[in-house]
């Protein structure tokens, strides 16, 4: 009768196992519950631009006027994103291209050639630089980007050159670091055979290392762009928040994240002026899926 | 016979520690030249001298002379990238790079500046009928090295050091990796490739190196207890150790 309840119940370790097993599930499930109503919310003000105040979502990514309150010549009112998709994309792809040759060098260095001793010291470098809030990044691209801007190519100072300069800065890190770690991924094996064969240093980075690496490069580029994508802080302080379209590097603009953030405290919740920058929030968010697909594509197809 | 490679008074030390303790070895052309012993003895260890890979360890000093014809390996101005285009070398696990099996075996020629299309496909279907794994892959140059299975990845390796035509192929347990099948595959593409190539091999296998090699040399704990003639040592060793090793006594 003993033995038999003994083995029947569950041990202590089973019920410890069902314990854990259901704390990590409903951890899990909040996690999820969470993500899904923070997509239905956005997704749902965000489409009412849409829906409730009959924009043209043609409208909204084509024309380059944008003042929700007010009604235009034609009689619709101006929801026209174009000018901050334009720009928001410009500062995203010009900050990553600045950013990946410098990314690249000091990954190659920290992983190859550098010595071993500085590789600690450049990691907490590189760290420290993550770890900065953006608001001091944008203050000091306020305070010495833009006049150094101003005094090199004239106009304000205020415009795309400077939030490309401060969003390259933030970015580096963030490509360095998945940099060098795609760069330590590589196989030390395949370098040993490169020199085996009779090739260089220089081209055994060049043609084996780097080419391997090629895909965790890539994904380093993209996680890169999605931060300079979402930034809006630092962004907003240098940009010069005009909703115009961008002439050229120098003029005041302003892009999908500055524009939610100086516009969001200024609308009343259920107008047109609010829902439209819902729908600005759903572009940022789609914007994030995409780059998030890329990047798990890109991951399966770079497997040693 | 002539002597192609000749080594003399080999010391190596990690740091302080001495591994090899200063022995004598000669590799005659056209050969294939066994290095057995127990694990740790030094034979990889050895082999990695002969084309100057422990130049790549921090830490590692070589002492004494290493020849190849009446060149210093060690010389100062010895061209690394010429001599190791001379000495190739196939590791103990298949290191393909995860490129095409054609830019596999193109890789030594381009890195030597070789851009003429018709003599990198050449090269490359000689290399690979060389190796013996032309006729598996001959439809597939274009993918992926990795995805073949470990045998035919080996004899890719194979063919990209045999592509750059170098004097000596330094292998290193190039079969312990593999299955039975693909091992004696290897084993009969070495048994070709000797009348063009000198070869030294590390092996951990004792049936292997009666079977390919002409010559085979026993190590232990970094020296050389016996070199001779294969048919030789396993006949009639002259040292009771290696006998000892031989019949499975310790090892």
């Amino acid at each position: 009768m003993e033995i038999n309840k003994k083995i029947l119940m569950p041990s202590k370790e089973t019920r410890q196992e069902r314990f854990g097993r259901t704390l990590s599930f409903i951890s899990i499930s909040a996690i999820v519950v969470l993500v899904a109503l923070i997509l239905y919310f956005i997704i749902s003000k965000g489409i009412s631009t849409f829906t409730d105040n009959h924009v043209n979502l043609w409208d909204f990514i084509s024309r380059q006027d944008w003042s929700p309150s007010t009604i235009g010549k034609d009689g619709k009112p101006e929801v026209g994103a174009l000018p901050m998709i334009v720009t928001s994309f410009s500062v995203t792809f010009l900050s990553a291209l600045l950013a990946t040759p410098f990314a690249i060098a000091a990954g190659i260095y920290m992983t190859v050639i550098g010595p071993k001793k500085s590789r600690g010291f450049l990691q907490t470098v590189i760290e420290l630089l993550v770890g900065i809030p953006s608001v001091v990044y944008g203050f000091i691209g306020l305070t010495i980007i833009v006049p150094i801007v101003r005094t090199l190519f004239g106009g304000t100072g205020f415009g795309i050159l400077s939030a490309t300069l401060v969003l390259f800065v933030m970015v580096l890190p963030t490509i360095t670091s998945l940099t060098v770690d795609s760069l330590n991924a590589v196989p030390k094996h395949l370098s040993e055979a490169s020199l085996a064969l009779g090739a260089t240093r220089w081209q055994t980075i060049y043609k084996v290392i780097l080419r391997s690496a090629t895909p965790g490069i890539l994904t380093a580029i993209i996680f890169g762009m999605a931060r300079a994508f979402g930034e809006a802080l630092a962004v907003q302080m240098v940009i010069g928040n005009a909703i115009l379209m961008p002439k050229n590097l120098i003029t005041p603009s302003s892009t999908l994240t500055s524009q939610l953030t100086t516009g969001i405290g200024n609308t009343v919740m259920g107008t047109l002026g609010n829902n439209a920058l819902w729908s600005l929030a759903l572009v940022l968010l789609l914007m994030s899926l995409f780059f998030n697909i890329l990047v798990k594509l890109i991951g399966k197809r770079g497997k040693f | 016979m002539t002597s192609i490679l000749k080594t003399e008074n080999v010391h190596l030390y990690y740091g302080e520690k001495e591994a090899l303790h200063g022995f004598d070895i000669e590799f005659e052309q056209n050969e294939i030249t066994a290095l057995i012993g127990p694990s740790g003895c030094g034979k990889s260890t050895f082999l990695r001298c002969l084309n100057r890979m422990n130049d790549l360890r921090n830490n590692t000093t070589v002492t004494g002379s290493f020849k190849i014809g009446d060149r210093d390996i060690y010389a100062p101005t010895t061209d690394m990238t010429e001599l190791r285009k001379e000495i190739g070398m196939v590791f103990q696990q298949p290191n393909p790079f995860p490129f095409s099996v054609y830019d596999n075996v193109a890789y030594g020629l381009r890195i030597a500046g070789v851009k003429d299309k018709k003599v990198l496909d050449e090269v490359v279907e000689k290399s690979l009928k060389q190796a013996a794994v032309w006729d598996e892959v001959k439809d597939d140059l274009n993918k992926n090295a990795l995805s073949f299975s470990g045998g035919q990845q080996q004899r890719i390796c194979i063919a990209r050091v045999l592509a750059v035509k170098p004097k000596i192929i330094l292998m290193d347990e190039p079969t312990s990796a593999l299955d039975p099948i693909s091992s004696a595959k290897i084993e009969d593409t070495l048994l070709e490739l000797k009348k063009d190539f000198t070869i030294i091999i590390v092996t951990h296998n004792m049936q292997q190196a009666s079977r390919i090699a002409d010559k085979t040399a026993f190590m232990l704990n970094g020296d050389l207890i016996e070199y001779n003639k294969t048919s030789k040592m396993f006949l009639n060793p002259d040292k009771q150790q290696t006998s000892d090793y031989l019949n499975g006594e310790f090892g």
